[in-house]
């Protein structure tokens, strides 16, 4: 009778010492230093966007964006454990801190930003998206209206299962969604003859698309359901880390308009270590004004960045570019001096 | 003296017990706090916005999220119930197939138990949704007379409508669970004494009339425990539905977290609604059991 009192008051002791919660307000920013490792939420699932290569490395859009945030907080774009999650698991992995930071195509709206929703902060927008519906040529549909009545496969748990509610909603048309959970299942659906339509992100769908037997044998319709502005997401109680991140994306954008690139960066910091008079570009490149520090980086996290993966027109070049696996037209993805949205505040 | 011993003992058990439990959910606060995500389900009755392509009592997306769940949860209740009694059906006849005098019976059962005992359930689903059920063709309808007819939508009998989603999780659990409990009657059977069939052929009873009228009788206490272990099992296990597209409690509850952030309240609601099923489930096959009991004393 002892051994079992004095068991429960080990088993008490040692409940309590779980239970001693973390209330440690310094930021993230430093533990991923100290880890010298950054944890990185990607879907993993996505061609252009996230994807596993044969040899085991993760690629895309979002990978990238990764590598520039390590580059930029570690020093080194190498330093990255990537975590896959599926749409449901991923505000979860942040709030839980699992992961450090979100770069899986997630689309910025308000209750995900709010404090009153799911409590997250959102980093600049890297990739303007919309969703689409595709459908098989042979189908004859060509609009919203063709689709009335019918199947259509979609993702569950997120804002595409809600945009194409609304869509069909307000068109009074009724419709059966097939949800599933991954994005893979949606496509084996849509291919198996199950739903007419399938839908999600424009870009998901060209690089669903990209991956089948006869892609000219689908198309995408011109109806854009939604704005899907899709960006790096982290903890919104870390103001440090939200800071660090967003500068980073800024960065990227900001070295395209001044035609920073992987390849002239070393020219370039040489540029502005000579001519003192060239201000914008010693504060750019952290010579001059100290900004790094400010957001808890060093002052030359533009040239570590730059120099690992390039500006953001390169990074979209190599992986939705036209010679890419997955070429998706700039259209809204352009800088805003080009015709599309993409702008960067001033680096003072 | 002693009495007063175990009285305290009894005390600090409990008083260790609550302390835990306070902890925990102190604990528990405080993080939710901390992450600025305080309990509360008044979310609970705000309109869902997304929409359900099965549902037995209507529904809009303009509904709250609580008639959403509720909805979910007719959904896994349908596929439980109709699963629970096709497995039970399907897995007794096996049963009886391998214990039975037939040899070639006998080993096509069994290596049906084997086959499906060996492979992951969630394997199995997505083989009779992708393959079994998606892999007909569109055009491909099996029709018989307007009555009855097959496609990869699903079947249609007499204006009944069963989509693919659910005939492939009814189909999957069914015969994942009957061979579990082909092996649970097996094993009840053989649980009688060689005796007794001796007995009934000595008296002349056929092999099928002895079999249900002694044999089972006497092997259904047997049987019982074991059924109901994979009845509690079947019900859990339905939660696989995400995987086929089926919108049960749990798939309904994923989209909700996702579109509330309300993890912790979601998957408490699940706790407790499963809770509630398996409970009655047990309570059901308890008072059989009991009554199985009763029947027999008084014989």
């Amino acid at each position: 009778m002892r051994r079992l009192v004095s068991g429960i008051v080990g088993l008490a002791a040692l409940l309590a010492g779980c239970a001693t919660t973390n209330q440690d307000n310094s930021s993230r920013l430093n533990l991923i230093k100290n880890r010298n490792e950054l944890i990185c939420g990607v879907s993993g699932k996505i061609p252009g966007f996230s994807f596993l290569k044969s040899d085991g490395s993760y690629q895309g859009l979002d990978v990238d964006i990764c590598k520039a945030f390590a580059a930029a907080i570690i020093g080194d774009s190498g330093k990255i454990q990537y975590r896959p999650l599926t749409a449901a698991e991923r505000f979860t992995a942040i709030k839980t801190g699992e992961i450090d930071l979100l770069s899986r195509n997630t689309t910025f709206t308000l209750s995900r930003d709010s404090t009153g929703g799911n409590g997250l902060t959102f980093a600049p927008v890297v990739f303007h998206d919309g969703q689409g519906l595709m459908v098989k040529k042979e189908s004859k549909i060509s609009s919203l209206q063709d689709l009335a009545n019918k199947s259509i496969c979609v993702g569950s748990g997120t804002t595409t299962e809600q945009n194409i509610n609304d869509a069909f909603e307000s068109a009074s048309l009724p419709y059966t969604p097939i949800k599933y959970q991954d994005l893979n299942q949606v496509v084996a659906g849509y291919l198996q003859g199950r739903c007419s339509a399938m839908t999600s992100d424009r870009s998901q769908l060209a690089a669903a698309r990209s991956g089948f037997k006869n892609p000219k044998e689908h198309i995408i319709l011109d109806d854009v359901l939604s704005k899907e502005p899709l960006a790096p997401a982290s903890d919104g109680q870390d103001q440090k880390l939200a800071d660090a991140m967003r500068w980073v994306v800024f960065s990227l954008i900001s070295a395209e308009e001044q035609g920073i690139t992987k390849s002239n960066i070393d020219e370039k910091v040489k540029i502005a270590k000579n001519n003192p008079q060239l201000k914008p570009l010693r504060r750019f490149l952290g010579v001059d004004g100290g900004l790094g520090e400010k957001i808890g980086l060093s002052n030359d996290f533009v040239v570590k960045v730059i120099s690992s993966t390039g500006n953001y027109g390169e990074i979209y070049e190599r992986h939705l570019g036209e010679n890419s696996e997955v070429p998706i037209p700039r259209g809204l993805n352009e800088l805003y001096n080009k015709g599309g949205v993409h702008i960067s505040p001033p680096f003072n | 003296m002693k009495i007063n011993q175990k009285i305290f003992l009894q005390f600090g058990i409990c008083i260790i017990f609550f302390g835990l439990i306070g902890i925990l959910i102190n604990n528990l606060t405080i993080n939710l706090i901390r992450t600025g995500l305080g309990f509360n389900f008044s979310w609970l009755f705000k309109p869902a916005s997304f929409a359900l392509a099965e549902h037995p009592l209507p529904y809009t997306s303009s509904d709250s999220y609580a008639w959403a769940l509720f909805i979910g949860w007719l959904n896994s209740l349908k596929v439980i119930v109709s699963s629970l009694i096709l497995a039970t059906l399907l897995g007794t006849l096996i049963g009886f197939a391998r214990t039975g005098k037939n040899s070639l019976l006998g080993l096509i059962s069994a290596g049906y138990i084997t086959t499906i005992r060996q492979t992951p359930l969630l394997l199995q689903l997505m083989f009779w949704y992708f393959v079994g059920f998606l892999g007909l063709k569109d055009n491909m309808f099996i029709q018989i007379k307007n009555i009855f007819n097959i496609s990869n939508q699903g079947i249609e009998f007499s204006g009944l409508i069963f989509s693919s989603e659910f005939l492939a999780l009814l189909l999957g659990l069914s015969i994942f669970t009957s061979a579990y409990i082909a092996e649970v009657i097996r094993g009840g059977i053989l649980s009688v004494g060689r005796g007794q069939w001796e007995a009934f052929r000595s008296l002349g009873l056929s092999e099928r009339k002895g079999l249900i009228r002694i044999i089972l009788p006497q092997a259904l206490p047997a049987i019982i425990p074991g059924l109901t272990s994979q009845y509690l099992n079947l019900a859990k296990n339905s939660t696989l539905a995400i995987a086929v597209g089926y919108s049960d409690i749990y798939a309904i509850n994923d989209t909700i977290i996702n579109q509330t952030g309300r993890a912790i309240e979601c998957f408490i609601i699940l706790l407790v609604s499963f809770l509630l099923l398996n409970l009655l489930i047990t309570n059901t096959m308890e008072i059989i059991n009991r009554l199985i009991l009763k029947s027999r004393k008084n014989i």
